[in-house]
C-alpha cells in the first residue's frame, strides 16, 4: 500500500479521499451497494469473535515465538478539570479504571502516561489520586506538561513522589523520564504561575521552549544504566515521544537523539509515550516506540512527520465524544519487545505486534481501521 | 405441620369443645367447596366475553382499527412519494424489487391485521401496533401470543420507512426483513417456521388472488414480508403543528413550545442525537447510545461476557432476535448485533414524531410520561461504564423541562390530535403524581453521581429512587402479566392501577 504524500494538509486529503469514496459509490446501485455494506458487516462481525471486548485482549496470540514475561495495562491523558467543570473527563477516566480491573488475567501494573491534569491544579491532582486508588494493581506515575508547569511539580511530587526513577520488573529494566521540561521563557516575560501553565498548554505558539530531557536526568540516566548488560530487556516511559515527530505541536523532545545515544548499545528498547492523544508507532534501529491514547481527546496527526510504521486510526467521529479515545495494555516479552494493544472505546482494538515491528511492518500487520485515514 | 399439631392438642379436648372445633373444620370446608367452584366458574367461563374476541391482548379489534386506518391515510397516488417526501429520498428507500403499487399495499394491509399470521391465531403486526395506539401497544413491554411479554417496548411503525435500522438495536436493515422476524419469535407470532406460515393462509382464495395481483406469485414468505413492508411505507405522519410553526407560522405551536425549541438546540443538547431538521424530519440520528437506562437492573460487564460466549456458537440474526426478546441479554442492546463494547447497553435513538402517543418510554418501557425522560435526562442518565460521553446533567428548571415536554406535544400529526390532547392531560395528571426519576441535586451538580468513587466516601449514594422507580416498572409488567392471566382486558383497568 502506498504510503500518503507528506505534505498535504489534514483538510486536501479530506476532501480529496471524501472525493474518491464518492466516486466509487457512484458506480453501485442499491443491491451492489447492499452487498457492500453487508461485506463490511460479515467483517466486522468476523472481528468482533476474535476478541473479549472485556478484557480486550486479543484470543489468538500469533507470531508469539518468543516467552511472555508479563503484562502492564496502560491509562494516560485524562486531563481532568475540577469534576464540576468538566464531568466527562472524570467519568472517561473512571472507564479506563473498570478497563483495567476488568482484564483478565490482570496486569502486573498500570502506568499512567502523564496530564492527569489540565492545568496542574491542586484539586485536579487530588481528583485524579483519588480516582486511581480504585485501580486493584499497582500504579506506576508518570508526569506530563499540564501536570508540572503552574507549581514546577510541587503538588505532583507531594502526592506521587520522584518524577525520574528506575525499577526492575521480572528482568526487564524500566525507566520512567521526565521529559517535558523546557527553557525559562517565563521569567524575562513576567508571567504569573497561571501564565506559564496555559502558555504550555497551548499548541502552536512560538514562546514556550520544546520539550527536553535535560542534561541533568540524562547524566542520570547513563549512571542508571551504567550497570546493566548490553542485552538486559529496557523499557523507558516518556511523556512526549522521544523522538521529533512535530515539532509546532511539541510532538518533540530537543535532546531526543542524545538520549537514544544512551540506548544506543542495548539489544532492544521500547519506548511508551503519551501526549500525542492517538495510535502511533515508530522505530529508530534498535528503539521500538509505542504511542498511548488519552481518555479524554484524540489528536489529529500532524500535517507532517508521521512514522511510517504507524497504524493510523481514521479521523474520530465529532459527533462520538468517545471516539478515538480508550487506554490499553503492553504485553512483554522475554527479549524486552512487546506487543501494543489500542484499546479504542468506540471501535475494535488494534494490536500492533512485536512481528510487526521487528519485520519493519512486512508481517503481522494489524486488522486495519474500516474507514479512511487522514 | 404446626397446625396439625395444635388441631391433635384441641381434640383432646372435653366433648363439647371437640363438637365446637368439628362444627366449624366443616363450615370451613364447607367455604373451600364454595370457593372452588366459584373460581372453577370464573375459570373456564368466557368471562369478557365480547372483549375478549375483539379486543385480544389489549389491542382494539381488527375490523375496527381496518375502519380508522381507512379514516387516516389520506387518498393519493401511491407510485408517487408521498407529501414531505423528497422524490431522491423516495427512491433511495424503496427498493426495485417492492416499488408500491396499489395491490400490494391492500395485500400488506390484509396481513397487517390478520391474527392468522400468529401461531395461536390471537396477534397481528396491528396487536403491538395499534392504529388507535400511537401504532404501538402503549405497554412497557409487548404481549404475544399465549400472553408472553417480551422484554422490549414496541417501537411505533409510524414514519419506520424513514428509519436506517428497524428494532430498538438495529437488527435488521429494512422494513422487509423486520416484519419477517416477529412471525417466527416464539413469544411473539410464534410461528415454526415461514413455511408453516404461508400454509395458513395459502389455501385462501382470497390470499391467492391477492398475491397473484401484487407479486404475479403464488404465496410465500419473501413477498408477504414485502407486502407488508409495502403497507408500512405509507404510514407516513410527518404532518405536525411543529412543522407549521418551522414553515413561519409563528402561531402555530405555543409560545412555551416555542422556547421549548430554543433549548432543544442549546442547553437541552437534544439535537445532537435528535437532529430535527428538514434532512431528519424524524429527529433520530439512527445511532445507538448508552444512555444508562440498562444500568438500573443489570450488570453489563457480567452479562456481556455471557453473552459473547452464546453469540460464538450461534450468532443468526434468529439467534440474536430470541436473545433480545426473550433473555435478559436484552439489555445489552445494539452489542448482541455489533459485538462491539461500546455498544453495550445502548439502543437505538428513537424518533421524536408522534412521540407524545407512543408511551410509555425507553427500550424497556420503564418510563411512563415524557416528564420522566425529562428528568432522566436532565439528572444525566444513570452512570456506568459505558454511558455516551455526550449524556451529562443538564441543570434544567421545571419551567425548562416544562417548555420542552410542550415543545414535543407538538410533533405529532394533526390527525392524531384528540390522543395528543388526552395523553397530554393523562401524562400531565400522572406526573404531578409522580416524578420518580426527577434528581435536582444531580441535575444540578450538587452531587455527581461518581462522587463516591473520586472522594473515597462511603455513604454518598444516589440514584436510588430512579432505581426504585424501574423495579416498579418490572413490578408494573408482573401486573400486566397478571392481568392477562385473568383474561382483563387492559382498557378496564382503572387508571390509578399503573401508578401504585
Amino acid at each position: 500500500m502506498a504510503r500518503r504524500p507528506s505534505m498535504k494538509s489534514v483538510e486536501t486529503k479530506y476532501y480529496e479521499e471524501r472525493q474518491q469514496l464518492f466516486d466509487q459509490l457512484r458506480g453501485l446501485d442499491r443491491r451492489s451497494f447492499l452487498k457492500v455494506s453487508a461485506a463490511a458487516m460479515g467483517a466486522a462481525l468476523t472481528q468482533g469473535i476474535q476478541f473479549t471486548p472485556h478484557s480486550f485482549q486479543p484470543v489468538q496470540v500469533a507470531y508469539a515465538e518468543e516467552a511472555e514475561a508479563f503484562r502492564f495495562a496502560y491509562i494516560s491523558d485524562s486531563h481532568l478539570y475540577d469534576r464540576k467543570v468538566n464531568e466527562r473527563f472524570v467519568r472517561s477516566l473512571l472507564r479506563a479504571v473498570d478497563d483495567v480491573n476488568r482484564m483478565d488475567p490482570a496486569p502486573d501494573f498500570v502506568l499512567y502516561g502523564g496530564d492527569l491534569a489540565q492545568l496542574g491544579k491542586p484539586e485536579e491532582l487530588d481528583l485524579g489520586a483519588q480516582i486511581l486508588q480504585n485501580l486493584k494493581v499497582p500504579v506506576r506515575m508518570m508526569v506530563g506538561e499540564h501536570d508540572w508547569f503552574l507549581d514546577m511539580g510541587e503538588k505532583w511530587r507531594a502526592l506521587f513522589g520522584e518524577p525520574t526513577y528506575s525499577f526492575d520488573h521480572k528482568g526487564v529494566h524500566c525507566v520512567v523520564l521526565l521529559s517535558v521540561l523546557e527553557d525559562d521563557f517565563w521569567t524575562v516575560r513576567g508571567m504569573t504561575p497561571m501564565e506559564r501553565m496555559q502558555t504550555v498548554a497551548g499548541l502552536d505558539n512560538g514562546i514556550q521552549s520544546r520539550f527536553k530531557v535535560g542534561e541533568e536526568q540524562r547524566e542520570w540516566l547513563q549512571k542508571d544504566l551504567a550497570s546493566l548488560a548490553d542485552n538486559t530487556p529496557l523499557i523507558i516511559f516518556s511523556h512526549s515521544p522521544l523522538y521529533k515527530y512535530y515539532r509546532a505541536w511539541n510532538f518533540w523532545t530537543e535532546d531526543a537523539d542524545e538520549v537514544q545515544a544512551l540506548l544506543q548499545r542495548f539489544k532492544n528498547v521500547v519506548v511508551v509515550h503519551g501526549h500525542t492523544h492517538q495510535l502511533l508507532t515508530n522505530r529508530i534501529g534498535n528503539i521500538y516506540f509505542h504511542g498511548m491514547l488519552s481518555t479524554a481527546w484524540p489528536w489529529p496527526y500532524a500535517p507532517e512527520g508521521l512514522p511510517e510504521l504507524t497504524i493510523q486510526m481514521s479521523r474520530p467521529d465529532p459527533f462520538n465524544p468517545n471516539d478515538g479515545c480508550g487506554d490499553g495494555a503492553c504485553r512483554v516479552y522475554t527479549d524486552g519487545l512487546a506487543d501494543k494493544v489500542y484499546n479504542l472505546w468506540n471501535r475494535n482494538p488494534v494490536q500492533v505486534t512485536r512481528t510487526y515491528m521487528v519485520s519493519n511492518g512486512k508481517q503481522g500487520l494489524p486488522a486495519m481501521p474500516n474507514l479512511i485515514s487522514f | 405441620m404446626q397446625d396439625d399439631v395444635r388441631c391433635q392438642r384441641t381434640l383432646a379436648k372435653p366433648w363439647v369443645s371437640t363438637r365446637f372445633i368439628f362444627l366449624r373444620f366443616f363450615s370451613f370446608l364447607l367455604f373451600l367447596q364454595i370457593l372452588l367452584v366459584v373460581y372453577t366458574f370464573f375459570f373456564f367461563c368466557p368471562i369478557p366475553t365480547l372483549a375478549a374476541e375483539n379486543e385480544l391482548h389489549g389491542a382494539l379489534a381488527m375490523d375496527q382499527q381496518l375502519a380508522r386506518i381507512e379514516q387516516l391515510l389520506l387518498a393519493q397516488d401511491v407510485t408517487k412519494p408521498p407529501p414531505h417526501i423528497d422524490l431522491a429520498i423516495w427512491a433511495a428507500i424503496v427498493p426495485n424489487d417492492n416499488t408500491l403499487t396499489a395491490e400490494r399495499i391492500a395485500l400488506g394491509r390484509k396481513l397487517y391485521f390478520d391474527t392468522r399470521l400468529s401461531k395461536d391465531g390471537t396477534v397481528a403486526c396491528a396487536t403491538c401496533h395499534d392504529v388507535s395506539r400511537g401504532f404501538t401497544d402503549q405497554r412497557s413491554v409487548s404481549e404475544g401470543i399465549r400472553g408472553q411479554l417480551g422484554q422490549r417496548n414496541a417501537p411505533t411503525t409510524l414514519n419506520a420507512l424513514l428509519m436506517q435500522t428497524m428494532f430498538l438495536d438495529g437488527r435488521a436493515p429494512t422494513l422487509e426483513e423486520q416484519a419477517k422476524l416477529p412471525i417466527l419469535n416464539p413469544i411473539e407470532m410464534g410461528q415454526a417456521s415461514p413455511e408453516d406460515t404461508v400454509k395458513v393462509i395459502a389455501d385462501d382464495p382470497e390470499y391467492q388472488q391477492m398475491f397473484q395481483q401484487a407479486y404475479r406469485r403464488v404465496p410465500n414468505y419473501d413477498d408477504l414480508a414485502r407486502a407488508i413492508a409495502a403497507f408500512e411505507r405509507t404510514l407516513v405522519f410527518l404532518d405536525a403543528p411543529f412543522d407549521r410553526f418551522v414553515a413561519g407560522d409563528a402561531t402555530a405551536i405555543s409560545v412555551d413550545a416555542q422556547k421549548g425549541w430554543a433549548l432543544f438546540n442549546g442547553r437541552g443538547r437534544c439535537m445532537t442525537c435528535h437532529p430535527l431538521n428538514p434532512s431528519n424530519p424524524l429527529g433520530t440520528d439512527n445511532r445507538f447510545h448508552n444512555v444508562g437506562v440498562s444500568a438500573r437492573k443489570q450488570n453489563f460487564d457480567e452479562l456481556a461476557t455471557q453473552a459473547l460466549k452464546v453469540l460464538a456458537k450461534e450468532d443468526s440474526v434468529e439467534a440474536i432476535d430470541r436473545m433480545a426478546l426473550e433473555t435478559q441479554f436484552s439489555e445489552l442492546g445494539r452489542f448482541l448485533v455489533s459485538k462491539n463494547q461500546a455498544d453495550i447497553g445502548a439502543f437505538k435513538t428513537l424518533q421524536l414524531r408522534n412521540i407524545a402517543i407512543t408511551p410509555p418510554y425507553m427500550h424497556d418501557g420503564s418510563m411512563q410520561t415524557l416528564w420522566d425522560v425529562m428528568d432522566h435526562y436532565n439528572r444525566g442518565g444513570e452512570a456506568n461504564s459505558f454511558l455516551d460521553g455526550g449524556i451529562e446533567p443538564l441543570a434544567l428548571t421545571e419551567e425548562e423541562i416544562n417548555q420542552l415536554v410542550a415543545l414535543m406535544f407538538t410533533l405529532t400529526d394533526t390527525r392524531f390530535a384528540e390522543a395528543n390532547q388526552q395523553q397530554m392531560e393523562r401524562q400531565r395528571q400522572v406526573a404531578q403524581e409522580r416524578r420518580p426519576f426527577r434528581e435536582e441535586a444531580l441535575a444540578f451538580r450538587r452531587i455527581l453521581p461518581f462522587e463516591q468513587r473520586v472522594t473515597g466516601h462511603e455513604n454518598v449514594t444516589t440514584g436510588d429512587q430512579a432505581k426504585k422507580a424501574a423495579a416498579e416498572g418490572e413490578k408494573i409488567v408482573e401486573q400486566e402479566k397478571h392481568d392477562q392471566q385473568q383474561g382483563k382486558n387492559l382498557e378496564n383497568r382503572p387508571e390509578g392501577q399503573e401508578t401504585k
